[in-house]
């Protein structure tokens, strides 16, 4: 392996190819259509030569004397019987011919001197003044000239009669070098007269694959049907010059060879009928092998398939640090590392190579990992097999490398697609485990945006020191905790870890010894003094002081829990326990919830990361999930369908307020029908009455949903999973407990179907509550069939949302990557892209990194102030004065908004489903 | 209060000295956050220096790293949250009465730099003296607001009679604030007297009609293709009267289709549907230093690219925040430092900054593939190999990130061997 100083490509240069040139790179020139005999051996001076390469084996280059794998290819050469245009270059000539003097060549003086780019036209966007049509002649040889067009895509015309392109490169010919150069071309790297081609390169073989079908039978590739087109026409052109055959029918063929060597390029050409295939399918040529998503450029060029990676369904495991991922064996043997050997670790890689690929587990029944190659020091790959092991092993000395397969430690990248961020690719440390799914945190779901509903995610082994060094720094999961996006944790807990925190703190709950023990058995803390003793004598700790285990000694930190409500009492020991108080690692007070250690929203979780490093991070983490897993088991939580029965009193008074609003809404209606309604400043009539009836039943669905929220309280587990943050909301126990509420379509109540009514249920113009997609039953209850409907046309916009969205964000952030992907902070603190251009005198105006940032903020003053002078400093106090913080202003909430955010959730939920068969990742992984 | 203002400043260049010997420059920003809390605690000065000095630390511990590929991240956290943006076009902004476009094609209308947003929209602040007047800042609203004539009047078309009757409505008049002879001048200015005339109708006072009536020998407005005057059907002609009765504009901005006052704190702002920064600004009693419009183009126009960058920075980060999803400024600042950065407002996008990249691969690897090889071939183009597709295409390390350094270690050259003898010693 080429170790050391590495050569670097510095620059590539554009050119044209001149004639000369072709000829000289060229191992053969081309004249039989025919590509192989009967005996399947190619035919000389055909389209298969050998001198253009091979791709058989047991074959060698008849130019360079390689085998397969050992020929790069070579070019081989048609001559052009007629000299033809390149479609790629006939605006170009147009230009060319437009701007030179049709007798001399020389540049005209009213000619633009370079392309005329579209940005160059007047800022008014008045279109360019076109001088009067006269007649123009040269100033050098007082030729006039004649208006050229350019009747598209090849033939070119001067006042209505076609110029051939024997007599258009006769012309470029004429133009000076001088000239060329005023004209925005550099003579050094291409004539004008080379855009004409006279001679045609033929690629290499390896370029255009023949491949054997099945059956025997022989199946050429795209581009040498073409060129077996382009060669019969160029033959029979040849015959019928020379033979004089008359000019009609030379021009024919002239033409159609044009035809073929254009589709040879670009088979997409505006203007000609593609070139088909037999059955029908348009060639693939030159051109449609470069562009789009399938194209060499983005397919092939910027991203490339690799070696060493792995790919199956993941699977939860809470007992796994984040920094781990758990690998099935099956996956760890298939997986290599290079190990060097040297004079130090001989013994050890002959041992292992002993080994051989598939060594006996330990007496404890654990993975040992085995050898899968032996690369000698001549390069030489050996594959290492139970049989030949012990020879292997003796072929080890030092310079070699033996290919280990992964143990507990090494080093992966771990992807999940779509990767949106470069929180998608994070670094894993691995532990092989049994079963066959790649294992992982739950706490690292929210970076990759996983599931485990059948997600599948890849897995990349390092092969260099360098990566590895670079992966373990920079790309380690605890590295990403804080996301750059916003200046906090997007790691964290989530779901049932937060129930279970609430579980283990709200109200304090209190543990015997052996729930303390089972709680703390799969932590590494030595059980803490009881807080006290029972009536019976016996000592019980406390939730709330086990939580505080996992806190850094010295944490002060005082917040509102996700189940604070305005007018809580803030006091330790209140009722609500609503305002948490962590004084020196102690949690004195307060619920622990989505408030304090859930991704994105968490403050203990903030806290520890900025102040006490990602190592403290990841620990709190690794040992909160821990915890939160022990505790949830112990305590228990279950929910159902009857979580949301509400009394049949409660019922009643549900249907009551619902037909209340009901008549309030016919109300409405008679009103506008009579004409008494007010109309609304900057409203019609109708629009008028759509938002005072949309208010109404808004005002219903809340007030059915706080009917039924009354008998809800946080006994119930469904209120505790959704008031806790872990999952759900109150509107969703809303729609199930009380009315579901509005349906909508674009934002309004539904109206399309038949004439006039949604339904043929439905009155003509009824415009009461029940005909335009107020769903007045809950879901507990279940729908009636044509709410049932009306709920699945709101539905239904959401998911074609979803698909559009998805689409649409997609090419959004391509084109953001690519215009941002070269902007790099560089050493004098500006940032700049390739061109050397400053596009920020300081980075974000003060040349803070938004990952290390404090929620935007470049320092957290208060946070800083109290901690160097010992004493709180209250936020409240500072609030209105200060930063002057860009924080996100308090939007206005809507009613609508809540029942788009009731979908919302409901989407997400779905759409997660639907992930494993997304195009995204069945195209890129799905398709061998 | 001179002695104040002195302790202030020595304040500040305390900080600021603290800061210098921590090796760092405060932000503005920053350092008036840090005066103010200083003061407004009663440091002492040497909790003033431990604290500044904490400060400063921590400052330093937050700054980015060179190399850093600030633009890919910036990229990625603006791209990232678009998948959970809503696409819902309509949705209610601060006034009820209004659509305002919100979400993922918002941010794509910024992004793609269009020169007039789907829905433009302004909003008008009023002098001091008049903001808290009702009506004063209504009838300011209303000079804002296009009033054309069927806003006021009705129109009807007498065929037999061969004239169009137009009728004001004493009621709108008035609700408008116009009077009929207002009306009369715009009709006499916008009725095309080549072929029309106009009469006073019946009725009386401020609603007495007006009549358009066909000119007995009109010049004819249109030509065959051989030059020679055609002449009408005068029911025709009749109807363009309407219709061109119907387009007269009265009052207002041009541009501006509805105007909405609101009250907001102690003021009354008005909201305009419909975008003409230019004009609004010159209509009197708008305050020019607060009014604004989300139309980025306009703000470009009128104030410049400065504050351009300004505006496409606040409506991303309003965008984003209407959604609660919060993305860092400094990522939309970034952004917007891009599409600015050559005095004009360039789109992200083929047309825009991708267009006009520096290597011909990374164009090439981006849209177009084919029109910009062949073109690199006709100008005889380099590429430098400098930016990241280029590299990632020919196959070697990126120049960001740990790819821009680079270690050269030489064992046993003299210079190697005399350093490490010196750091031995």
């Amino acid at each position: 392996m080429a170790q050391g100083l590495s050569k670097r490509i510095k620059s590539l240069q554009f050119a044209f190819l001149s004639p000369d040139e072709i000829r000289r790179m060229s191992a053969i020139k081309i004249i039989t259509a025919d590509t192989y005999d009967d005996d399947g051996f190619p035919i000389e001076m055909g389209l298969m030569d050998l001198h253009l390469g091979v791709i058989e084996p047991n074959l060698r280059c008849r130019t360079c004397g390689g085998r397969v794998n050992e020929c790069p290819g070579h070019f081989g050469i048609i001559e052009l019987a007629m000299p033809v245009i390149h479609v790629g270059y006939a605006k170009e000539i147009k230009r060319l011919l437009q701007s030179t003097c049709r007798a001399c060549g020389r540049r005209l003086p009213d000619a633009p001197s370079s392309r005329g780019d579209s940005s160059a036209e007047p800022e008014d966007g008045a279109p360019r003044t076109r001088g009067p049509k006269e007649e123009r002649s040269c100033p050098f040889c007082h030729e006039i000239q004649q208006r050229i067009l350019l009747d598209k895509p090849t033939t070119f015309r001067e006042n209505g009669h076609k110029i051939t392109p024997k007599e258009v490169r006769a012309r470029l010919e004429r133009i000076p070098d001088a000239d060329v150069r005023d004209l925005g071309l550099n003579p050094k790297f291409g004539r004008p007269e080379w855009m004409v081609l006279t001679v045609l390169p033929v690629p290499p073989v390896q370029v255009r694959p023949s491949i054997t079908l099945e059956s025997g039978e022989r199946s050429e590739d795209d581009l040498t049907h073409k060129l077996v087109d382009v060669l019969r026409i160029n033959q029979r052109l040849r015959e019928n010059r020379d033979m004089g055959a008359p000019q009609l029918v030379v021009e024919d063929l002239w033409e159609l060879l044009q035809y073929h060597i254009t589709t040879y390029f670009d088979n997409q050409t505006s203007g000609i009928p593609p070139a088909r295939h037999r059955s029908g399918r348009p060639l693939k040529t030159l051109a449609q092998r470069l562009k789009g998503k399938d194209g060499r450029f983005r397919s092939n060029l910027s991203g490339k398939r690799v070696n060493f990676s792995a790919r199956t369904v993941i699977s939860p495991d809470p007992l796994l640090s984040i920094n781990e991922v758990g690998i099935p064996m099956e996956v760890a043997r298939g997986l290599t590392v290079p190990l060097e050997i040297t004079a130090h670790n001989l013994e050890a890689a002959k041992e292992l190579v002993r080994r051989g690929p598939s060594p006996p587990p330990t007496e404890e029944g654990r993975y040992r990992c085995g050898v899968n190659y032996l690369v000698r020091e001549d390069g030489q790959r050996i594959k290492v097999m139970e049989k030949n092991a012990d020879a292997c092993a003796e072929l080890v000395t030092p310079g070699g490398i033996v290919e280990r397969q992964l143990i507990d430690g090494d080093i992966v990248l771990f992807n999940r697609q779509p990767s949106l961020h470069r929180m998608s690719m994070m670094a894993h440390f691995v532990r092989i485990l049994p079963n066959k799914t790649f294992r992982f945190n739950l706490c690292d779901c929210p970076p990759y945006n996983a599931d485990f509903d059948g997600d599948e995610m890849n897995l990349h082994v390092l092969q260099s020191q360098e990566a590895r060094a670079e992966a373990k720094v920079l790309m380690k999961v605890e590295e990403h905790i804080l996301s750059p996006r916003y200046g906090g944790p997007i790691i964290g807990m989530l779901h049932d870890h937060i129930t279970a925190a609430f579980l283990l703190t709200y109200q304090n709950p209190t543990f015997t010894m052996s729930e303390v023990a089972y709680l703390l058995s799969k932590l590494n803390y030595p059980t803490p003094p009881p807080a006290g003793t029972d009536k019976n004598g016996r000592p019980y700790w406390t939730g709330k002081q086990l939580f505080s285990l996992t806190l850094p000694r010295d944490l002060t930190l005082e917040f509102r829990s996700n189940i604070w409500s305005k007018g809580d009492d803030a006091s330790p020991g209140s009722k609500a326990d609503s305002t948490v108080i962590i004084e020196n690692g102690i949690l004195k007070a307060g619920t622990i919830d989505k408030k304090a250690i859930a991704f994105e929203k968490g403050a203990i979780l903030d806290d520890i990361a900025r102040n006490y490093g990602m190592a403290r991070a990841r620990q709190f983490l690794d040992e909160m999930s821990r915890l939160a897993i022990t505790a949830i088991g112990l305590k228990g939580l279950s929910t159902g369908i009857d979580d949301e029965d509400v009394p049949e009193g409660a019922q009643k008074e549900i249907a009551k307020a619902l037909e209340s609003a009901r008549v309030k809404v016919n109300e409405l209606v008679a009103q506008y029908k009579n004409g008494e309604l007010e109309q609304m400043p900057g409203r019609s009539l109708e629009e008028t009455l759509e938002v005072m009836v949309r208010r109404e039943l808004g005002m219903a669905r809340d007030q059915a949903g706080e009917i039924a929220g009354r008998y809800l309280g946080l006994e119930n587990p469904a209120v505790i999973l959704a008031k806790s943050g872990a999952r759900g909301s109150m509107l969703n126990l809303t729609q199930m407990a009380g009315a579901v509420g509005q349906q909508s379509v674009r934002g309004e109540r539904l109206l399309r179907g038949y004439y006039d009514r949604t339904l043929p249920h439905f009155a003509r113009g009824d415009l009461g509550a029940d005909s335009r997609g107020f769903v007045s039953s809950n879901y507990k209850h279940g729908l009636s069939p044509t709410e049932y409907f009306f709920h699945s046309m709101g539905g239904r916009e959401s998911l074609v949302d979803t698909a559009v969205r998805t689409s649409r964000s997609g090419y959004m952030q391509r084109r953001l990557i690519n215009a941002l992907e070269d902007l790099k902070v560089v050493d004098d603190g500006t940032v700049r892209n390739t061109a050397g251009t400053i596009i920020e005198y300081l980075y974000g105006e003060d040349g803070i990194d938004p990952t290390r940032s404090y929620q935007g903020h470049a320092v957290a003053v208060d946070e800083i102030l109290a901690r160097v002078l010992g004493r709180l400093v209250r936020p409240g106090a500072a609030e209105g004065g200060g930063a002057g913080g860009a924080g996100p202003p308090p939007v206005a909430e809507e009613e609508m908004d809540l029942q788009a955010e009731a979908l919302a959730e409901e989407e997400t939920e779905e759409e997660e489903t639907e992930d494993v068969g997304t195009p995204e990742e069945g195209g890129e992984f799905g398709g061998e | 209060m001179p002695e104040e203002k002195g302790a202030r400043e020595t304040l500040a260049t305390r900080i600021e000295e603290i800061a210098k010997d921590e090796g760092i420059r405060f932000p503005p920003s920053l350092a008036s956050e840090l005066r103010e809390k200083i003061s407004r605690l009663r440091l002492t000065p040497a909790e003033t220096t431990r604290a500044v000095r904490a400060v400063a630390q921590r400052f330093a511990k937050a700054e980015v790293d060179a190399h850093e590929s600030v633009g890919i991240i910036a990229a990625q956290s603006i791209g990232e949250p678009g998948t959970q943006m809503t696409l819902r076009t309509f949705h209610y902004a601060g006034v009820a009465e209004m659509n305002v476009t919100l979400g993922l094609p918002r941010l794509i209308e910024l992004v793609d730099a269009r020169r007039v947003p789907s829905t433009p929209m302004m909003t008008v602040y009023v002098d001091p003296k008049l903001r808290k007047d009702r009506d004063a800042v209504q009838k300011i609203a209303l000079q804002i607001e296009v009033t054309t004539v069927p806003d006021i009047a009705t129109i009807g078309t007498v065929v037999e009679e061969l004239k169009v009757v137009i009728t004001p409505q004493a009621a709108l008049l008035k609700a408008r604030g116009i009077t009929r002879d207002h009306l009369e001048r715009a009709l006499t200015e916008g009725v095309d007297t080549r072929l029309f005339e106009l009469r006073p109708g019946s009725g009386s006072g401020e609603s007495r009609s007006f009549a358009i009536h066909l000119k007995e020998r009109a010049e004819p407005t249109t030509r065959s293709k051989k030059d020679e005057p055609v002449e009408e059907m005068p029911f025709r002609k009749l109807l363009l009267a309407s219709e061109e009765a119907k387009g007269i504009q009265i009052q207002g901005v041009p541009g501006i289709k509805r105007a909405l006052i609101r009250r907001e704190k102690d003021e009354y702002v008005i909201y305009t549907e419909g975008s003409n920064l230019e004009k609004v600004l010159e209509v009197p009693g708008v305050d020019g230093a607060r009014t604004t419009t989300n139309s980025v183009f306009e703000i470009y126009r009128v104030y410049g690219v400065e504050a351009a960058r300004v505006a496409l920075v606040r409506e991303a980060n309003r965008t984003l925040a209407e959604q609660g999803l919060g993305v860092d400024i400094r990522h939309l600042m970034l952004v917007s430092d891009v599409m600015t950065n050559e005095g004009d407002i360039r789109a992200i996008g083929r047309h825009g900054i991708s267009g006009k990249k520096t290597s011909v691969l990374a164009r090439a690897a981006f849209e177009i593939t084919a029109a910009h090889l062949l073109h690199a071939a006709i100008t005889g183009e380099t590429d430098e190999l400098k930016g990241v597709a280029e590299n990632i295409i020919v196959g070697q390390p990126i120049t960001l990130g740990t790819g821009a350094v680079n270690l050269v270690y030489r064992p046993g050259h003299p210079e190697t061997v005399e350093r490490s003898r010196e750091e031995a010693a």
